[in-house]
């Protein structure tokens, strides 16, 4: 497992926006998934988004990263931040515009 | 007892909520991929695989939002090992804003 743990570390800690979903940013492939991508995309942030459906081990290895039971999962500046709810409430309430804006992530209509 | 059940008692003992609904959303989710059963399998969206909490309590006061769903997903750690594998938490401390 040290090997799966080294490439999300790698990842979260070397892209400013990074989302651990099922499927892809152009092809969500659950519907949690797909909220947080309409998310991210109505605030005009750039991220990169991981599909952990294409490897089991990753799939299991980000939950124990973050001690986190589920997917999406939304890392900013190397800090996981939550999954869909709590990125839906915090975009409702403009908390996820100011935290990007707080950590100098570029955001379209700040 | 049914997973449904069990969550509620769990939620029920451990926070003393005001309000509590466990909603089972399974058939919501027919024809999606269903996690432990392989990629080729469609899930039917029969049996408790996806719910929703909604819960207000007072233990939620003070807590941020990850430490609330961090400490419901520790208190349905078992449901989540035995398949129900998404829990959607509404977490809200009384006086708070709720989606309804």
């Amino acid at each position: 497992m040290s090997g799966i743990k080294d490439f999300i570390d790698n990842e979260v800690k070397n892209n400013d926006v990074v989302l651990f979903m099922k499927g892809t940013p152009g092809f969500p492939q659950c519907g949690f998934s797909g909220q947080v991508v309409q998310i991210l995309d109505y605030v005009g942030v750039d991220y990169k988004g991981i599909d952990v459906l294409t490897s089991m081990e990753l799939r299991q290895g980000i939950k124990e990263y973050s001690n986190w039971p589920t997917i999406p999962q939304l890392y900013v500046k190397g800090e996981f931040i939550g999954g869909c709810d709590i990125i839906r409430e915090m975009f409702q309430a403009g908390e996820l515009q100011a935290l990007f804006e707080g950590k100098g992530v570029a955001t379209k209509a700040a | 007892m049914s997973m449904k059940a069990s969550m509620e008692t769990k939620l029920q003992t451990a926070y003393a909520p005001e309000q509590l609904e466990v909603i089972n959303e399974s058939h919501l989710h027919a024809g999606h991929h269903h996690e432990d059963s392989g990629h080729h399998v469609m899930y039917d969206g029969t049996g408790e695989t996806h719910f929703r909490v909604r819960i207000v309590s007072s233990a939620f006061e003070g807590m941020s939002r990850i430490d609330r769903h961090r400490s419901i997903n520790a208190l349905l750690a078992d449901e989540l090992k035995a398949g129900v594998h998404a829990l959607a938490l509404e977490p809200a401390a009384p006086g708070e804003k709720t989606r309804r």
